[in-house]
């Protein structure tokens, strides 16, 4: 920092402070420690077993070894490339629905409910108090044929009279889009409801349109729950393999269902392996991508 | 300085009309009525909670009143809304936009009516608050002095017609708060708008202000220029809220021309200004440094206290308590039915000095004394307001604080 005259001053301590007694600077190791060791045993560890699979070769019958081959990886690409791709078509839709219904309503919650306010939160998290599958196919029977939803959607004519919504990718990313809805919806609220109102006030005071506030005011200010909502909702999406499953159909497969299938009914280990280090791989690269373009790194 | 963007009119008062705003049952503001000069440097003056913030936020647009109007010249702004008023707030609390540069928080208003060319007029508004070379810092960077001065110049940048201080210089001690308050008065001169400077510190609207409106639960109790408010407070209120006051109640004996004579617990002194018939019940005040302690044989040799204007309204009494500040001593002297009297003394030398327990007789000349509104009507007043008073006690303000 610049020596200004009126900054508060970020001298070095001053000499004779007395120095951190030793147990005292062991203090944060043994907070750190719990979370190492889980990390260590249940990622660490892990990822190692799967790298190292992802580099046998051999066949079901004879038996995987460990080769050090990389040959498995450029088949990976080639032949799964497109579900690869469908999968984050499917998720990046999914959370731009879910941002566009939970941003309106993690505002209203944050400014508009007083009261309601808790009541509104619980409601939010209230699906997580049933289970992931039992949601989802619930869903499949909001969507069935012969449901309302469809009925509706021919009588207004969005739905040609034979056409359906179940097993068509609409429903997949639906499916999607209503799972991770809280994961949105949460990080949003959480950085709206940080915000001053009274920074709205002075925005207006300021000549600026409730529109203009907005764009200048609220939405850089919710940045940093906009990326984190993103993420936690198009991270897990994209590995999903429950909503295609159920709401689509098995030409519509996402990689999530490839690398299921591949270790679970195929008992192809290295393939499914490296599997799935190209999808870590690639939404990691995405996701650096992404925070590197709204700029949200010195937000988070 | 550029001209002010799209002003086809000349200086417009600002006017508030019989405003009142109620929140639920609480009446925070009541039935004020205020004509503010185009380009003077008003106050409000109150303690907290007397309705200083909302009557600001009224002003501009941040709240609807319940009734009454908000003028500016002839022109009715009452529901305007706040972006499209030519008044600017500089908020209790700052309120600066944290994600925000400096630069970017100054310029914000300019920016929203379209100004481009806005690098050079943000620099030396910056310059003008002493803040060149902070434009790239972010708010949470700075400290509440340097904040406070942003919030001024974010304000004060878009040359509103009217500029609203919500207690500005809340934050700051007390040598910056001095240094603020010169280059604020000064900054006003220099621009020519209208500031309405909302404050509860009663110097630090007597230092700036052009006019004071001293405000109480809702109302405003006496408008003024500072002068007028010390030498001629019409409220015991103002006249405890600004600086301390001897407040004695009486009744009228006889108007003599233009001054009245008025009976204290069988003490006749004159008081300036005509209060009504024989008998009917008067209040009267003076400042403690205009008063006098001197030894009663002193004071009253013989009828030499009535040849005498400077001892013509005496009262005696006895030194309870001297407290010597080194610039002045301070003397309590309790009446003879018990009411304290306070006493300053500058120390210039030359007064007989008097010690506790001597006694003495308060004097002063007549002109020094101000007719007060009659206790009793006072005290039905406060008795109906809802909102709370400051602790004053009635008599005087304890003394020295
Ligand atoms: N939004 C509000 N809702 C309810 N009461 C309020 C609100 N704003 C202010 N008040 C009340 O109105 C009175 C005046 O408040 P305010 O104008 O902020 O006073 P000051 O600025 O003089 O301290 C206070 O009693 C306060 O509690
Ligand atoms: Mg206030």
């Amino acid at each position: 920092m610049t020596a200004v005259r009126t900054a508060p001053v970020t001298a070095t301590p001053p000499a004779d402070q007395p120095p951190v007694p030793p147990d005292r600077r062991r203090v944060p190791y043994l907070l750190l420690l719990p979370g190492l060791l889980w990390l260590a045993v249940f990622f660490v560890v892990p990822l190692f077993t799967l790298v190292s699979t992802s580099l046998q070769t051999g066949s079901l019958e004879e038996g995987y070894a460990l080769t050090f081959s990389w040959s498995t990886y450029g088949g990976v690409w080639t032949t799964y490339g497109r579900q690869l791709l469908r999968s984050f078509c499917y998720a990046g839709s999914a959370t731009v629905l879910a941002l566009l219904i939970g941003y309106p309503l993690a505002y209203a919650i944050a400014f508009k409910a007083q009261r309601w306010r808790n009541v509104m939160l619980v409601l939010v998290v209230a699906p997580f108090f049933t289970s992931f599958l039992l949601r989802t196919l619930a869903w499949k029977i909001v969507l069935a044929d012969d449901g309302w939803v469809v009925g509706t959607l021919q009588a207004v004519g969005l739905v040609s009279d034979t056409g359906r919504l179940l097993a068509t990718p609409a429903a997949v990313v639906l499916g999607l889009t209503y799972n991770f809805l809280p994961f949105m919806v949460l990080p949003l609220y959480a950085s709206l409801e940080k915000m001053d109102p009274l920074l709205l006030e002075a925005a207006s005071d300021l000549h600026a349109t409730p529109m203009t506030a907005f764009r200048t005011v609220t939405w850089p200010l919710s940045l940093p729950g906009v990326v984190a909502g993103t993420l936690l909702t198009f991270i897990p999406a994209a590995g999903d393999y429950v909503n295609v499953q159920f709401l689509g159909t098995p030409t519509s497969q996402m990689i999530g269902n490839v690398i299921e299938s591949r270790f679970l009914t195929v008992l192809d280990y290295p393939a499914a392996a490296a599997l799935s280090i190209t999808v870590m791989a690639a939404v990691l690269v995405l996701v650096l991508a992404y925070v590197r373009r709204v700029g949200a790194r010195e937000l988070l | 300085m550029p001209e002010r963007a799209g002003q086809q009119h000349g200086p417009r008062d600002l006017r508030l009309v019989g405003l009142r705003k109620a929140f639920g049952s609480a009446v925070a503001v009541d039935d004020l009525s205020l004509t503010i000069p185009a380009g003077s440097f008003f106050a409000l003056l109150g303690p907290s909670g007397c309705g200083k913030t909302t009557t600001l936020r009224m002003v501009a647009g941040l709240e609807i009143p319940t009734a009454g109007q908000v003028l500016l010249g002839d022109e009715d702004i009452t529901r305007r809304r706040p972006y499209e008023r030519p008044v600017n707030t500089v908020f209790q609390s700052y309120a600066l936009f944290p994600h925000l540069s400096v630069e970017e928080n100054v310029a914000f208003g300019l920016r929203r009516r379209g100004r481009k060319d806005v690098k050079g007029v943000v620099a030396e508004m910056l310059a003008l608050v002493e803040l060149a070379g902070f434009g790239r810092r972010r708010p949470g960077q700075l400290s509440g002095g340097q904040q406070q001065r942003v919030a001024v110049a974010r304000a004060l940048i878009n040359e509103p017609e009217v500029l609203l201080l919500d207690e500005p210089l809340g934050a700051l001690d007390l040598k910056l708060r001095r240094q603020m308050q010169l280059e604020l008065k000064r900054i006003q001169t220099s621009v020519g708008s209208t500031f309405v400077h909302v404050t509860h510190d009663q110097e630090e609207a007597m230092t700036m202000a052009d006019t004071i409106a001293v405000m109480n639960a809702g109302l405003v109790e006496q408008l003024g220029s500072p002068r007028e408010l010390y030498e001629r407070p019409a409220s015991r209120y103002v006249a405890n809220f600004l600086g301390q006051s001897n407040c004695l109640d009486g009744s009228v004996v006889a108007t003599q021309g233009d001054e009245t004579l008025v009976e204290v617990h069988g003490v006749r002194l004159l008081v300036p200004g005509r209060l009504g018939p024989p008998g009917s019940p008067a209040s009267l005040g003076v400042r403690p440094e205009k008063a006098r302690a001197l030894p009663w044989d002193a004071a009253l040799p013989a009828d030499s206290a009535v040849r005498d204007p400077a001892l013509r309204n005496a009262i005696p009494g006895t030194v309870t308590d001297v407290s010597f500040t080194g610039l002045s001593t301070q003397y309590v002297v309790r009446t003879a039915w018990g009411e304290d009297l306070g006493v300053f003394s500058q120390n210039a030398g030359g007064e007989a000095p008097v010690l506790r327990g001597d006694t003495v007789v308060v004097a002063w000349r007549p002109e020094h004394t101000f007719p007060l509104a009659p206790a009793s009507v006072v005290a039905e007043e406060a008795a109906e307001q809802p909102l709370p008073r400051p602790a004053v006690p009635p008599t005087m303000a304890p003394l020295g604080s």
